[in-house]
């Protein structure tokens, strides 16, 4: 008859003031170090933040922020460890260093069973790290999540391009906020993307330029938060609490 | 405890089924536990009793467990989960997220994880009676 959990999703989020999806229609643009550097940047800066990574058959989030050994509490539900400043919660809690093969139906499941349970209490900011393309994650989270909004990052590729504006179009055709879209490992000077986005009436935050000593810096949030990149990021990212 | 979280999502969506059917007050409502997410039902039923709002005073909670039943889309054999057969780390993992069971079990007959969960999986409302 009814699936409890869906009720109380929106009571479990009613203490986050903005709920954040870094999101993209193509894998391997950067949308799990943005969400990343996204979430670190912001906690820096004083405000309350959680990261919920929601890749669950690839989750990597774990690896940017150096995270071992740690698991949530159990308090009429769970609680996500504090991680950096960050309040963090990953599937690989339980998932372990093994994959976790789930088709549509189980991301399904595990998204709701995950939002039914994780207690955020209050936060300024919840960055989500969604799964590449527009899939159950993503419909999902439209769905279950009344307010939430996207960042979208693509790449200077027409062929990322291509899938990304399929994103944009729909999420702008739901009538879902974006609140910006980031152009990540640009290589050469181009206005192609910030056109394209800003002829359909959205915010173009920036470019990243490829930063080659990133990979260096994954693991260690401090190496992290002084790569080019981060500042970059920094520089162009426009969230306000 | 995870079962009072579970028994938070269950008071809140009676009520809101209360709400939707115009319900004065709920007489009896029955919930279906899965097997696979091993709930404790003693716990789950204090967090119920302690949970209950004015609207569900009365209420009588009818708590039914259902075996948790698999079946492999790769060979197409069916089997039931057996939590005494598995470590405690791995069991408590898939009781927090019973999809976990895709990483940690595999067909008994071919050794393939894309298994579909038949029935059994978490928690469910059945039905919910009340006057109006």
């Amino acid at each position: 008859m009814a699936d409890p959990r869906i009720g109380i999703i929106e009571e479990r989020l009613k203490g986050v003031s903005r709920i954040v999806a870094v999101s993209s229609g193509k894998g391997g643009v950067g949308k799990s170090l943005i969400a990343s550097t996204l979430a670190l940047t912001l906690a820096r800066r004083n405000y309350k933040v959680g990261l919920f990574d929601l890749d669950f058959t690839s989750p990597s989030t774990h690896v940017i922020l150096g995270v071992e050994g740690l698991q949530p509490k159990e308090e009429k539900g769970i609680i996500p460890p504090q991680v950096h400043g960050l309040k963090y919660m990953s599937i690989v809690y339980y998932s372990g260093e093994y994959a976790s093969p789930l088709r549509g139906v189980d991301v399904s499941n595990a998204l709701i069973e995950l939002l039914a349970i994780t207690r955020w209490n209050n936060l300024d900011f919840l960055i989500v790290d969604m799964p590449p393309g527009i899939s159950d994650a993503t419909l999902d989270v439209i769905r279950l999540v009344k307010r939430i909004e996207f960042v979208v990052i693509t790449t200077p590729s027409r062929l990322a391009f291509e899938t990304v504006r399929k994103l944009i179009d729909l999420l702008s055709e739901l009538g879902i906020p974006i609140v910006g879209v980031v152009e990540n490992m640009k290589m050469k000077e181009s206005r192609f993307i910030q056109q394209q986005i800003e002829g359909r009436g959205i915010k173009f935050w920036g470019d990243i330029p490829f930063d080659a000593e990133l990979e260096e810096a994954i693991g260690d949030v401090n190496k992290l938060l002084a790569t080019q990149f981060s500042k970059k990021l920094g520089e162009i990212e426009k969230l306000k609490a | 405890m995870h079962e009072w979280a579970l028994a938070e999502a269950v008071i809140s969506t009676v009520s809101q089924i209360a709400e939707k059917e115009g319900l004065k007050e709920v007489a009896e409502v029955e919930i279906k536990v899965g097997e696979l997410q091993q709930i404790e039902l003693d716990i789950l039923e204090f967090a119920l009793s302690q949970l209950k709002t004015l609207k569900l005073k009365n209420v009588k909670f009818h708590i039914k467990t259902v075996k948790a039943e698999l079946k492999c889309r790769v060979c197409g054999h069916k089997w039931i989960f057996r939590k005494e057969k598995m470590n405690e780390e791995i069991a408590e993992a898939i009781h927090f997220v019973p999809e976990i069971a895709h990483t940690y079990i595999k067909c008994p007959k071919c050794g393939s994880p894309d298994f579909e969960i038949l029935k059994g999986r978490g928690i469910w409302l059945e039905s919910v009676r009340g006057l109006r």
